[in-house]
């Protein structure tokens, strides 16, 4: 899929500007220096091997994490000098689809999905959310689980109503841990079809965080090899295959994807 | 000037992570007073939490209240024979069981189902990154599931803590009627004739203090969780142990208390 045709991305307008990124647990020191930019519109895929803070670069980016040092800018506003008022209000643009997919198992799929609602807009009627409910489950197709528990979902029902729970509050900003990870390559497929059709439906611009190389290539407009702590190299899915450095080829494991 | 700055820890390992648990424990505390009085209440769930407090507790509480005070009467009745003063047992055990006994059975009860409870639920929250999935859903976690449920536990147990009172007081009237018989008005009657305002306002007050304590250790346990299902089972592990300890500590200070403005 030629997404770069499909989609129109607004390349002079940054939606997510990072500067200069250092986040260290401890003595272990894991992002070292990131610079990075997302455009509007625009989904980028963030591969990398495990342990080499993909996850904790979204987690900073969405203020779950508090960067060391640099300059993290999302929709204009830098996520780490934000009051929690400011912080939640700028959340309410973002959605985080965890790679555990996070759903409150005490509660049924409609009340997983009304929950972030009802909670933010509590002047909302019964009717606008059980209508907002209804629109995302059919925007990832499960129309019918709405009174199941998590726990009667299969993994990729799991991820899929992790994501409507995001597109409930209808973010300008996903950022996907993970979305493939444990899931076949049927269920996967699917789930790249649909982060795809998030892109276009919701005019999302995204940070797919992935070691699968199927999805990087086929839901990221760019893709990004975070190694070591930084990013070696940004561009085209086939300008990051096709690099002569060394510790990329060795992640992508030439020969076996030949 | 290079020794110093290597060095990992400002005392020893085990000492600086005491006084840095003390203060995370008291920030956590601390956090819990500043959110509780801040909008928006979730009146809805407080209520929520209460009912579950309360339905996971009541059957267990009627049980063991009535047992406490069959038992403490039955043992209580040679010593009281040996003086001819069989008819002070109702007051012995009225104040007993309100001062002492009704509060602090009730504490121990909810403590091991409650605040393990809520201890386990808490850390399976944070290991499966549901809290996490809250705070990016521009919900603050700690008023939504902290704040809730203490407040819940502080206004249930006392509530608990004088059903299992009279509970108590009615399991030591069956073991005094199957012995002599006596009305239950006029058991009740004798029972309360000893006890005053101040021992009904310290046993609701010992409550109160150990449901607010039985509360927020299970909720601190529980959202500091970490390292999988292993730290979940610690969580609920402690959540039982250190408000247990806790109670025990609270019970001594407002015996204390209690004395001295009795005495005063």
């Amino acid at each position: 899929m030629d997404k770069l045709q499909q989609h129109s991305i607004e390349y002079n307008e940054t939606v997510i500007s990072i500067q200069g990124l250092f986040k260290s647990f401890g003595e272990l020191h894991v992002l070292k220096g990131v610079d990075f930019e997302l455009f509007k519109g625009e989904n980028v895929a963030v591969l990398g091997k495990s342990g080499t803070g993909k996850s904790v670069l979204i987690k900073i980016i969405v203020g779950l994490l508090k960067p060391d040092s640099g300059e993290v800018l999302v929709l204009g506003q830098h996520v780490d000098k934000l009051e929690r008022k400011e912080l939640d209000t700028l959340r309410l643009r973002i959605g985080f689809s965890f790679q555990s997919s996070a759903l409150y198992d005490s509660m049924n799929v409609y009340q997983n999905l009304a929950f972030p609602l009802t909670m933010n807009m509590m002047n909302l009627s019964k009717k606008d959310v059980d209508e907002a409910v209804e629109e995302v489950l059919e925007a990832v197709g499960l129309n019918d689980k709405a009174n199941q528990l998590p726990s009667d979902l299969s993994g990729g029902q799991r991820k899929r109503i992790g994501i409507a729970r995001t597109l409930i509050l209808k973010p300008e900003i996903m950022l996907y841990d993970e979305p493939t990870s444990g899931l076949d390559p049927v269920t996967s497929a699917e789930i790249i079809e649909l982060i795809n059709e998030v892109q276009q439906k919701y005019n999302t611009s995204s940070i797919i965080i992935t070691h699968d190389l199927t999805c990087a290539k086929n839901t990221g407009n760019r893709t990004a090899m975070l190694l070591n702590g930084k990013f070696l190299k940004v561009g085209t899915f086939q300008d990051v295959f096709d690099t002569d450095d060394e510790q990329v080829r060795a992640f992508f494991n030439y020969n076996f994807i030949q | 000037m290079a020794i110093f700055s290597k060095r990992k820890y400002i005392f020893s390992k085990g000492i600086d992570q005491y006084f840095t648990g003390v203060h995370s424990a008291w920030s956590f505390v601390a956090l819990f007073f500043k959110e509780a009085f801040k909008r928006p209440f979730h009146w809805r769930e407080v209520i929520n939490q209460s009912f579950e407090v309360g339905l996971r507790s009541l059957p267990l509480i009627t049980l063991t209240g009535f047992i406490v005070g069959v038992v403490f009467t039955k043992q209580s009745r040679p010593s009281l024979e040996d003086f001819g003063a069989t008819s002070w047992l109702p007051s012995l055990i009225g104040i007993a069981i309100v001062r002492a006994l009704g509060p602090l059975v009730t504490a121990l009860i909810c403590a091991g189902k409650v605040g393990s409870s809520i201890g386990a639920e808490l850390g399976s929250m944070k290991v499966t990154e549901q809290i996490d999935a809250m705070e990016v859903s521009a919900i603050n976690p700690f008023k939504y599931l902290v704040v809730t449920r203490v407040l819940a536990t502080t206004i249930t147990i006392p509530i608990l803590s004088l059903f299992c009172s009279f509970v108590g007081l009615y399991g030591s009237y069956i073991n005094v009627h199957t012995q002599e018989s006596s009305s239950i008005i006029a058991f009740y009657q004798s029972a309360f004739s000893t006890i005053s305002f101040l021992d009904i306002f310290t046993s609701v007050t010992k409550a109160t203090v150990y449901g607010f304590t039985i509360g927020i250790v299970g909720a601190y346990k529980g959202f500091n969780a970490s390292q999988g299902t292993r730290g979940v089972g610690k969580a609920a592990n402690q959540a039982v142990v250190l408000s247990m300890f806790l109670i025990f500590i609270e019970e001594l200070i407002i015996v204390q208390l209690a004395n001295w403005i009795r005495y005063f």
